[in-house]
């Protein structure tokens, strides 16, 4: 894909992220919108809101977000840093190729621990 | 022929000196760091925040392992590196789409240039990233 | 009027010699400082007293030629166009433009940045070539239309924006400002059809999206040409291209002959104002 459509996609992921973490941020961290979604600011946490956050469709789907834009936008930054530091055509490639491995990789991991059920793997495994 | 030329290329000196220009040049740098960082502490979130999955008590451990005043501080700075990143960056986004920056006009000395154009909305977002940081160190640092 | 300021400065100039020297070195000059005096005279000053060998690249004396982009007092700026006594400084230190190699003394290779620059194609690109070898008449354009261009034409080509740039910095490959902005000053123009051409190059990775508008072109840029300016309306254009937002327009046509008026051909002379003989 060309750099014209990775830039316009980590700008729009730009704008996706600003939405969601400031929501992520402010839930939280801040404990100011929490009460509101029943999730009490300063015990956001503890388990007990981190099992009710887990039934959450609209939680999930947040999580799911947040990870695909932010290691989008994040790991395309890197690359730009790294690819103006003038690295070889091997290199380059490398770097290409790795960081959309270790993006993918993340988001799958990213993904499956934001909609797996609390205690998931334990259950699973036994 | 070969060239006898000698190179003169800045290199990572020419990404951090600023010298005496413009303080754009400034953010363009911090908003190369706060992202490294914020990056750095994307990826160690998602491994810390995945102990959901083995349970109550793997994720009690994973939180007590990052409680404490160091985590609270760094925390902290991450939240201050997200306040400038995010206004930093809709500053750039709005830019980078041309906008806010003027139309092409007529040189005429001294030449009025986009980054004076747009210096206004750089020295906002230093104060609504410096009021953001200000607001949660409040909530960070003392309220807990 | 007395003048507080030194009647006499050091010009640190950065030398270096292909073959002799290893790498480039500072050498001072005092210089006796006279009133309007640039850092291009006292340059010339240098070379008459004491280093007849000190090379540079200059030419019209006056900003037009963008000849002598040099590296003063660490800032890139026109010789010519810098006054020894605005610097404030004792000693004014010279050296070569950054980001370009060094032929010799103050003299870069520009060649990697004409090379880029020609391979944007800047020039106007049409499909009417019959009447662009041979023109009938002018295209038509209108005042407005003129504006959307006009700054970017005024550039020189110095190379300040480039040894300015931070991305230039450490990255060869990248167009730069200078190509980037005169790309832009033909892309804007209502009278070019290329804009699809050079959207292939400036897609790619070492287009204007390797800019993150540190702005330091458009501070250093001797003529006011603003090439910060010129890239982000480049992204925004290939941006709402990509989006399908872009307005297309095709190109200008040539202009309708006037009604009335005979214009076909060479005009004829005037009437003669002296009797022949």
């Amino acid at each position: 894909m060309r750099d014209r459509t990775l830039w316009t996609a980590h700008l729009g992921a730009g704008g996706l992220i600003l939405v969601f973490l400031g929501l992520h941020m402010a839930i939280m961290h801040l404990g100011l919108t929490g009460d509101g979604l029943g999730v009490p600011g300063d015990k956001a946490i503890d388990w007990a809101s981190v099992a009710l956050r887990a039934q959450s469709v609209f939680f999930a789907v947040t999580y799911v977000i947040l990870v695909g834009a932010t290691l989008y936008h994040g790991l395309y930054g890197l690359r730009n840093i790294l690819l103006e530091l003038n690295p070889g055509p091997a290199l380059r490639k490398v770097i290409d190729v790795g960081l959309s491995v270790v993006g993918l990789a993340l988001f799958a991991f990213g993904t499956w621990t934001a909609l797996a059920a609390p205690g998931a793997a334990t259950t699973v495994g036994g | 022929m070969a060239s006898r030329a000698h190179p003169n290329r800045l290199g990572i000196r020419g990404w951090v000196g600023g010298g005496r220009w413009g303080f754009e040049r400034y953010l363009y740098t911090l908003h190369r760091i706060t992202g490294l960082g914020l990056l750095a502490y994307f990826l160690m979130h998602i491994f810390v925040t995945s102990t959901r999955v083995l349970g109550p008590a793997s994720w009690k451990q994973a939180m007590d392992a990052v409680s404490g005043p160091l985590f609270a501080v760094g925390e902290y700075l991450v939240f201050a590196a997200f306040a400038f990143h995010a206004v930093n960056g809709v500053r750039l986004a709005l830019i980078e789409h041309g906008f806010l920056i003027g139309p092409p006009i007529e040189p005429i000395y001294p030449y009025a240039t986009s980054v004076g154009r747009q210096r206004p909305l750089a020295v906002a977002v230093m104060i609504v990233a410096g009021v953001i940081a200000l607001w949660g160190g409040l909530d960070f640092l003392t309220l807990r | 009027m007395a003048d507080a300021r030194p009647r006499t400065v050091t010009f640190r100039v950065r030398r270096f010699e292909p073959g002799r020297d290893e790498r480039p070195r500072w050498e001072d000059h005092r210089v006796e400082v006279t009133p309007g005096m640039t850092v291009l005279d006292g340059l010339w000053k240098v070379k008459e007293q004491s280093a007849p060998s000190l090379a540079w690249r200059s030419s019209c004396r006056m900003g037009i030629c963008g000849s002598c982009g040099m590296l003063i007092d660490g800032r890139p700026r026109l010789a010519c166009n810098t006054q020894v006594a605005e610097l404030g400084s004792e000693v004014v230190a010279v050296g070569p433009l950054p980001n370009f190699d060094i032929v010799k003394d103050l003299v870069p290779d520009l060649r990697p940045m004409f090379e880029t620059h020609r391979d944007l194609r800047p020039y106007l690109l049409r499909d009417d070539t019959e009447e662009q070898d041979d023109p009938t008449r002018e295209y038509w354009q209108s005042p407005h239309e003129l504006e959307e261009y006009l700054q970017f034409s005024y550039c020189i080509k110095c190379g300040c924006c480039m040894a300015a740039c931070p991305t230039v910095a450490t990255d060869p490959h990248y167009a730069g400002p200078m190509p980037l902005a005169q790309a832009q000053r033909y892309d804007s123009d209502s009278r070019d059809a290329g804009f699809g051409e050079r959207r292939e190059v400036l897609s790619g990775g070492d287009g204007p999206w390797r800019c993150h508008f540190a702005g330091e072109c458009s501070q250093v840029c001797p003529k006011g040409v603003d090439p910060a300016k010129a890239i982000q309306l480049m992204k925004r254009d290939l941006v709402f291209d990509l989006l399908r937002l872009r307005r297309r327009k095709p190109p200008a046509a040539v202009a309708e002959a006037p009604h009335g008026l005979p214009r076909e051909g060479i005009p004829p002379a005037p009437p003669r104002t002296v009797p022949e003989g």
